[in-house]
C-alpha cells in the first residue's frame, strides 16, 4: 500500500487539475491520476471555454500562458430546414477585451496546460493509470483508489473522483445511479483544417477574435440533439451531439449525421477547402439537475462530468466551465476537510456550500426544467421547419403574388405542418418557464 | 470539402489498442436480440451484424465513448471498462 498523499484525485481533465490546483496550494499533498498517455487525450468538446472568470479566479489572466485558440466574440444561434436557415447573430465589441466572455480551445493542449498548473504548484501527475475502484475501510468509509498497476492500492483520507461522463468511480462508489441513454448524448466531431488567412476571411473576423455557430434542426435528421461549429486559430472544430436513446430510436449512425451536417447548404462554404485533421467522439452529460450526483460520501467528493455538472440546454454547452468551478470548490472543501481532520461527509460539506455560494448548483436548478424541453420532439423536429417557412413567406419576392403579412404567414405555415395554434401556446409557455421567467 | 468516408476519418485517430480487448459482447445473449442497437449508435462502426444474425465486433478502433453499453437494452451483453493506462485512443487535434 502507498502512503503519504493527502488526497487523490482520479482524471486530470479540467475538474481534475482544477481540484488538484487547489489542494496543492493550500499546501497538501496530492496525486493526479490520469489514464490517457497524457491530460487531455481523451477529451473531446465543442470546445468553448464560458465564464473565463472561473478559470481567472484559479490562473490570474490565464489567456497570455494558456494554449487559448480564439476570443468568442460572436455567436451564431442558427434554425434550420434543409434548404434554409434563420439566424440570430450577436457580436459585441465588449466581448474582445478583459475579462472576455469566451475562447475556443483544442482540448488535447487546454488540458494539458491545466494539469501543468496543477504540477508547478506541487501535485504529482501520474500518466497512464487508470483508477478501477475506489477502496475502502473496515467502516466503509473511501481511503483511496485501487489502480491497475503493480502494487496497485494508494491509500489517501480523500478522493476527489473526477474521472467524466463514464464515471465508474462515482457508480461504484454509490453516489451515482445507472445512467440511460436518456440522460446522456453522443458527441461526434471533426477538427478541419483551413489556413488561417482563409479562415479570417470567411468568417470576417479580425485577428485572434473567433465566433461559435450553434444548429439546431434539419442538421440532426429528426434525431433530439443540435450540431456546433466553432472557430480555433487555423481549424475549425464542427459536431454534431445527440441524445443516445434517441439515436438509437432512429438507427441513423453519427458520422453520417455528421456528414450530412457538413453539406448542409448553410455549412458546406464554411467548411469549404478545409482538410479533415482528427474526428472524435464522446458523450455528453445532459439531463442537468435530473442527473445530478451526491456531491460528497465519507472520504469521497464527485466533480464535473462525473458529478453530472455539464450544462447541455441548447442555448448553453458548457461544461469545462463548471468541471474548473467544482474541481476547485472540491479541492477546496477537501483541504478545509484534512485541516480540520474531519473527511466525512459531514466534513466535507463545504464542497457543496461553496457550489451553492458560487452559482454552480443555483444554475442547475434554474434551469432545471431546460434539458427535458429541449429534447422533446417538436422543438428539434418540428419547429425548425416552421421558423424558417416563416421566414421564407414573408422574406420571398415573388411578383403577381399579393405580399403576405405576418399573421397570416404564421397561421399558413402551422396549418401547413399540421400543429394546432394552442400546441405552440403551450410549448411557448413551457419553454418560457424552461429559459425565462 | 469533400466528403470523407468513415475509414478514411479513422485514419486520422492514433490507437494503441491494449493487449486484452477492454469490452466484451456476449453472443448468447445478442443471439436473440432483435434490435442490434449497437450496430447503429457506434461512431467507430465497430459492430458488425452477420448474416447468421450473430455480432462481430473488433475493439481496435475504439473511442471509449461507452455509448453502446449505454444503447444496448440487454443486460449483461457488453462487458465495458477502460483499456489499460496509456492505451487505447489518443486525441491530438481535438
Ligand atoms: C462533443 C462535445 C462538445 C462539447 N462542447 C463543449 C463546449 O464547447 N464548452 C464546454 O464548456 N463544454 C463542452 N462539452 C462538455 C465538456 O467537454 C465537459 O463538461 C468537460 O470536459 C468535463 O470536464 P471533466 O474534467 O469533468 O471531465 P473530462 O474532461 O471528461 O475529464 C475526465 C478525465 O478523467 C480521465 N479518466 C477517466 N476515467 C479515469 C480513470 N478510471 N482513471 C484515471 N483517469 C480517468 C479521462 O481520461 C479524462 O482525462 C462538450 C462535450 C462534448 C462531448
Ligand atoms: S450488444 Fe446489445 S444491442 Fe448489440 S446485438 Fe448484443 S444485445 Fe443487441
Ligand atoms: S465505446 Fe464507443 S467507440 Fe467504443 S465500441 Fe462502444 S460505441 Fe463504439
Amino acid at each position: 500500500m502507498t502512503t503519504g498523499f493527502d488526497a487523490v484525485v482520479a482524471g486530470a481533465g479540467p475538474a481534475g487539475s482544477a481540484a488538484a490546483l487547489a489542494l496543492a496550494r493550500a499546501g497538501r499533498s496530492v496525486l493526479l491520476l490520469e489514464r490517457g498517455e497524457f491530460p487531455g487525450s481523451k477529451n473531446v468538446s465543442g470546445a468553448a471555454v464560458y465564464s473565463p472568470d472561473v478559470l481567472e479566479a484559479l490562473v490570474p489572466r490565464f489567456w497570455e500562458s494558456a494554449p487559448v485558440e480564439r476570443v468568442l466574440t460572436r455567436r451564431v444561434i442558427c434554425v434550420t430546414s434543409e434548404e434554409s436557415s434563420v439566424a440570430l447573430d450577436f457580436s459585441s465589441r465588449r466581448f474582445a477585451s478583459p475579462p472576455y466572455n469566451a475562447f475556443s480551445v483544442l482540448r488535447p493542449r487546454f488540458d494539458r496546460w491545466l494539469a501543468d498548473q496543477a504540477v508547478a504548484a506541487g501535485a504529482v501527475l501520474l500518466c497512464s493509470t487508470v483508477a478501477d475502484e475506489v477502496l475502502r475501510d473496515g467502516a466503509g468509509r473511501v481511503r483511496g483508489v485501487r489502480v491497475r498497476r503493480e502494487g496497485g492500492e494508494i491509500a489517501a483520507p480523500v478522493v476527489i473522483a473526477a474521472d467524466g461522463v463514464n464515471s465508474f468511480l462515482a457508480r461504484g462508489a454509490g453516489l451515482q445511479r445507472e445512467l440511460t441513454g436518456h440522460d446522456l448524448s453522443l458527441g461526434v466531431k471533426e477538427v478541419i483544417a483551413l489556413d488561417r488567412h482563409t479562415l479570417e476571411e470567411r468568417f470576417q473576423l479580425e485577428g485572434d477574435q473567433g465566433v461559435t455557430y450553434e444548429f439546431l434542426g434539419s442538421v440532426t435528421g429528426g434525431v433530439a440533439g443540435g450540431s456546433f461549429l466553432y472557430t480555433n486559430r487555423e481549424s475549425l472544430s464542427l459536431g454534431v451531439i445527440v441524445e443516445i436513446a434517441s439515436l438509437a430510436e432512429h438507427r441513423v449512425r453519427p458520422h453520417e449525421l455528421l456528414e450530412r451536417f457538413r453539406a448542409h447548404p448553410t455549412v458546406a462554404p464554411l467548411v469549404r477547402g478545409g482538410r479533415l485533421v482528427e474526428y472524435s467522439a464522446h458523450m455528453v452529460p445532459e439531463a442537468g439537475q435530473r442527473m445530478l450526483a451526491t456531491l460528497a460520501g465519507d472520504g469521497i467528493l464527485v466533480a464535473g462530468d462525473a458529478a453530472g455538472l455539464c450544462f447541455a440546454t441548447g442555448l448553453y454547452l458548457e461544461g469545462i466551465n463548471y468541471a474548473i468551478a467544482s474541481g476547485r470548490a472540491a479541492g477546496e472543501a477537501a483541504a478545509d476537510a484534512l485541516a480540520a481532520g474531519d473527511t466525512s461527509a459531514a466534513g466535507l460539506a463545504g464542497y457543496r456550500r461553496r457550489l451553492e455560494e458560487r452559482g454552480v448548483l443555483p444554475d442547475f436548478r434554474r434551469f432545471r426544467l431546460a434539458p427535458r424541453f429541449v429534447m422533446g420532439e417538436r422543438i428539434h423536429g418540428l419547429y425548425p421547419g416552421i421558423v424558417t417557412g416563416i421566414a421564407e413567406r414573408v422574406l420571398r419576392s415573388e411578383g403577381g403574388r399579393p405580399k403576405q403579412k405576418l399573421l397570416p404567414a404564421v397561421t399558413g405555415e402551422l396549418r401547413r405542418a399540421g400543429v394546432p395554434l394552442r400546441r405552440v401556446l403551450r410549448d411557448l409557455w413551457e419553454g418560457g418557464r424552461a429559459f425565462g421567467w | 470539402m469533400v466528403s470523407t468516408t468513415l475509414a478514411e476519418r479513422m485514419t486520422t485517430v492514433r490507437f494503441r489498442p491494449d493487449h486484452e480487448p477492454h469490452i466484451v459482447v456476449d453472443g448468447d445473449i445478442c443471439r436473440d436480440c432483435s434490435l442490434h442497437t449497437c450496430v447503429y449508435v457506434c461512431p467507430a462502426d465497430l459492430f458488425t451484424l452477420l448474416s447468421d444474425g450473430s455480432i462481430l465486433f473488433n475493439h481496435e478502433q475504439c473511442f471509449e465513448c461507452g455509448t453502446c453499453y449505454i444503447a444496448c437494452n440487454r443486460e449483461g451483453a457488453i462487458s465495458w471498462r477502460y483499456p489499460g493506462g496509456g492505451r487505447g485512443v489518443t486525441f491530438r487535434d481535438s
